[in-house]
């Protein structure tokens, strides 16, 4: 399940979705607004996204996870709006029987949703101006095989 | 032919507005923002941009259709 949510939710409300009996591992991701980047400080973040292409672009990485990795489950949510510093962005929880499975699906999720999906993200800054994030005018489109780190 | 196009993040602050119906001679996606990004000064080069038609990602030399509604993907920045 991948969604786009424009309100605030509850992670423990997903993590119960995932439970089931045969899982022996639950690997979960928090992505948090942080309160800087790349030497500036950050006061919010805005998100917008394209939804029902990163719905698609979502449900794909899921189903790319579940045929490398042993999963039992796998969640992705993703926060659009305005949200201040430590609001939860985006949440990524998978379930298997062992862990390595688990972990390294979570990882893959979460970083071929930050190269893939599209979503986009404005910074404002301490000093009122504001940018968005990977809109520079040179450079490559983020692929999954040129990401950037964060 | 009659386009729709749908505008997210820096393009929609660019353009001013979130969508638009257009006449176009433009056959591809690439020559469609060739001359919406000459028209409006958008700051992304085409190089740097992806496209979607009808919510499926395309490649820039697909073949626009009447009616398409197309949507320019800015650099994605989730997470």
């Amino acid at each position: 399940m991948f969604k786009i949510s424009s309100e605030p939710f509850d992670p423990a409300s997903l993590q119960r979705v995932l439970a089931e009996a045969r899982a022996g591992a639950c690997v979960t991701f928090e992505g948090w607004v942080r309160n800087h980047n790349e030497g500036q400080a950050v006061q919010s973040l805005e998100y917008e996204a394209y939804a029902p292409l990163a719905v698609k672009e979502g449900e794909r990485i899921l189903a790319e996870a579940h045929e490398k990795y042993a999963l039992l489950g796998a969640v992705c949510v993703h926060r659009v709006g305005h949200l201040r510093l430590g609001d939860l962005a985006v949440w990524v929880g998978v379930t298997a029987e062992h862990r390595g499975a688990a972990f390294d699906a979570c990882r893959y999720i979460i970083d071929e949703a930050k190269a893939r999906v599209p979503i986009w993200k404005k910074e404002h800054y301490a000093t009122g101006s504001t940018a968005w994030i990977n809109a520079a005018t040179r450079g490559e489109h983020a692929t999954p095989d040129a990401r950037p780190p964060g | 032919m009659t386009i729709s196009v749908q505008y997210f993040a820096i393009l929609r602050e660019q353009r001013g507005l979130t969508e638009e119906r257009l006449n176009t001679a433009a056959t591809t996606p690439a020559a469609l923002y060739e001359e919406l990004k000459a028209r409006h000064a958008f700051s992304l080069p085409s190089n740097r941009i992806r496209a979607a038609i009808n919510d499926e990602f395309v490649a820039p030399t697909a073949l626009l259709r009447e009616g398409d509604r197309v949507v320019f993907i800015p650099p994605v920045a989730g997470g």
